[in-house]
């Protein structure tokens, strides 16, 4: 790997990963009435953590983020997959959605969707998806 | 409403995920998806029951009304495809037990065959052509990984070509669509064949029919089918296999799909160009049937001929073409599945697939033999085999269409598939036995899918009787595409 004379992408790095992250969390939860939603909300939080590897080396964020992320991948279809059957369980077709609103404390008047739990699994599956083609791809060299 | 509808689709997909995400030891993993083929076959059994007391079942995903969601639809025609599929696919999967190897099993061999299956039963059972798109691409990428995965020389080579070829053909497919949906608005096959019903089918939709059957011939191998006999000879035997099996019969299903239920008005032009590929295309897979000494080749090009017959009995339009489809189709799934389960294992123990250098494999193997003998009956239709009645019913079909050359060109080529097969019986299992005592190999787990398959294709001839009840419906479905609709749209 190339020599680590790069102050000013580390620094840049560590406070761009967090705005990133935090961009990519907003992403995911506009989704459900604006642009936004569990795919590009996972390629968002996907792409800070490619940041990452390129900028410190894969072993150095693996060492960190000790995450499978083929397990991530499966574990988010399963997730979306489950919430579909949600409805069979209800004797409703599969897929089929419910939302309520709720008074939560601290965010008062709140919709919670079970499409939500559905974007969940999706973002899981893309980010997952992502990271493994990239870090297979890296592992050529 | 039927959750059931979806099932098929849900049970290996879940099975395949958890084995992904909780990686466990070969055993667990073969007992699941033993399990959930199982399973699966058990719920299509349901359904095939359900849709004779009851007729066609839907389901509207996500409780959207069609044609505005995605409609999911099991008439008798998926139904029995359906249950094929699962015997098919479990049986292979058990060969694939005994000679998959354990490289290819702790690489996710068999998450990646479910996957597979879970593509094959979506594509069966969707109502809607982008679903139908999708569902191909979960099978097609499954199969991109299965026919790679070991790495060996021949594999790589190969599946750069097949990936290539069927990236191009689903480009062509999405375009396919992009038109359809532009010219009529909408998707959903039950409300397709409503909108061209009423438009009246123009040059435009005919044009856009044949895009459609270009992208579908590709797949299905029919004419197009350059990429074939390369890419199913390089994976090992028990996928080789399940893609002979199933691959192209999804395909060929598509095709039956679409221009009985959408594009059915102008049959003197799809049907007739059809008719067209289909014979050009048994002439030619059995000219390479004939002319090869290879095992897996001669075998390859049996699954084109096989193709290019069931597409002659979809030319003729008929119901008596159309049921000897059917039958054939399911007949062909079998055979195919247990053909190159059987030549696989005899390259195996020979160490070649060149017929020139083996011979008298049935002194040491006689079940293998025999066996191969009845599979090589079967699929040239001798009869009281599977193949014979599903032969009889597209030949009648095609002579009543008017297609007399059509109808000849198949019982040429079955006489040349007949042929092809028994030069491999005589050169390969008849003769002087070269293999020495020490040399021969185990075949004993392997035998039993082989033998299963083996009754399958004499029971469903001998009781082709039995099944024609369920063969009748699935036929009156496909040859009034109102009952279809009816159904989707939660009419009548």
């Amino acid at each position: 790997m190339k020599e680590p004379n790069d102050v000013i992408l580390r620094s840049v790095t560590k406070v761009a990963v967090l705005i990133i992250l935090t961009f990519a969390i907003n992403l995911f939860f506009s989704g459900h009435h604006n642009p936004g939603g569990g795919f590009i909300g996972g390629l968002a939080f996907a792409s800070a953590l490619t940041l990452l590897f390129l900028c410190y080396d894969i072993e150095t964020v693996r060492e960190n983020i000790p995450v499978d992320f083929k397990a991530v991948t499966a574990v988010g279809v399963l997730i979306s997959v489950f919430t579909g059957i949600g409805g069979i369980i209800f004797d409703r077709p599969f897929l089929t959605q419910a939302f309520d609103y709720f008074q939560l404390p601290l965010f008062g008047k709140t919709e919670l969707a079970t499409a939500v739990l559905f974007d969940i699994g999706v973002a899981m599956a893309v980010i997952g998806t992502a990271i493994t083609i990239i870090s297979s791809i890296s592992e050529d060299r | 409403m039927n959750n059931l509808v979806i099932m098929p689709i849900l049970i290996p997909l879940i099975t395949g995920l958890l084995m992904v995400a909780f990686r466990r030891k070969a055993v667990v993993q073969r007992f699941l998806s033993v399990v959930a083929l199982g399973a699966t076959g058990a719920v299509s059994l349901v359904l095939m029951v359900q849709i004779k007391d009851s007729g066609i079942q839907t389901l509207q995903l996500g409780g959207w009304e069609a044609p505005f969601g995605v409609s999911m639809v099991a008439d008798m025609f998926s139904g029995m495809l359906l249950l094929t599929t699962s015997i098919v696919s479990l049986l292979c999967l058990v060969f694939a037990f005994y000679s998959i190897g354990k490289e290819r099993e702790a690489h996710y061999f068999y998450p990646l065959y479910l996957f597979l299956i879970t593509g094959v039963n979506g594509s069966f059972l969707t109502g809607d052509m982008f679903n139908l798109f999708v569902c191909f691409e979960v099978m097609l990428i499954s199969s991109y990984v299965l026919i790679s995965l070991g790495g060996t020389g021949i594999q790589l080579r190969e599946s750069i070509k097949y990936v290539l070829i069927n990236i191009l053909s689903s480009f062509l497919f999405l375009v396919a669509i992009a038109y359809l949906y532009a010219a009529t608005g909408t998707l959903n096959m039950a409300h397709l064949s409503e909108r061209v019903a009423e438009a009246g089918q123009n040059g435009i939709l005919t044009a856009i029919a044949i895009l459609f059957l270009i992208v579908f011939s590709l797949k299905a191998g029919l004419f197009l089918f350059f990429w074939l006999p390369g890419s199913y000879s390089a994976p090992p035997t028990a996928i080789a296999a399940i893609f002979a099996a199933l691959l192209t019969k999804v395909g060929i299903y598509s095709i039956i799909r679409i221009f009985t239920l959408i594009f059915y008005h102008e049959p003197h032009i799809t049907h007739l160009i059809i008719g067209i590929m289909a014979a050009v295309t048994m002439l030619l897979g059995a000219i390479g049937a004939v002319a090869y000494w290879d095992i897996k080749k001669i075998l390859t090009y049996n699954v084109i001929v096989g193709v290019g017959l069931i597409m002659a009995g979809l030319a003729s339009n008929s119901t008596v073409g159309l049921t000897g489809s059917m039958y054939y189709l399911i007949h062909d799934i079998i055979i195919k599945a247990l053909i190159f389960l059987i030549g696989g294992t005899v390259i195996t123990l020979a160490g070649t697939s060149k017929l020139k250098y083996i011979s008298g494999l049935i002194q040491t193997y006689p079940f293998l033999g025999w066996m191969f003998f009845i599979a090589a009956l079967s699929l040239a239709g001798i009869p009281p085999l599977s193949g014979f009645i599903g032969k009889v019913f597209i030949t009648e079909g095609t002579f009543e269409a008017g297609f007399l050359w059509l109808g000849a060109i198949g019982l040429i080529t079955s006489l040349m598939v007949l042929y092809s097969v028994m030069k491999i019986f005589l050169n390969g299992f008849w003769g002087d036995s070269y293999l020495d005592e020490e040399k021969k190999g185990e075949v004993k787990g392997i035998l039993f899918p082989l033998a299963i398959l083996t009754l399958l294709t004499i029971g469903l001839g001998v009781g082709a009787e039995g099944i024609y009840s369920y063969a009748e419906l699935a036929i009156e479905s496909l040859m009034n595409p109102l009952l279809y609709i009816e159904a989707v749209f939660g009419r009548g």
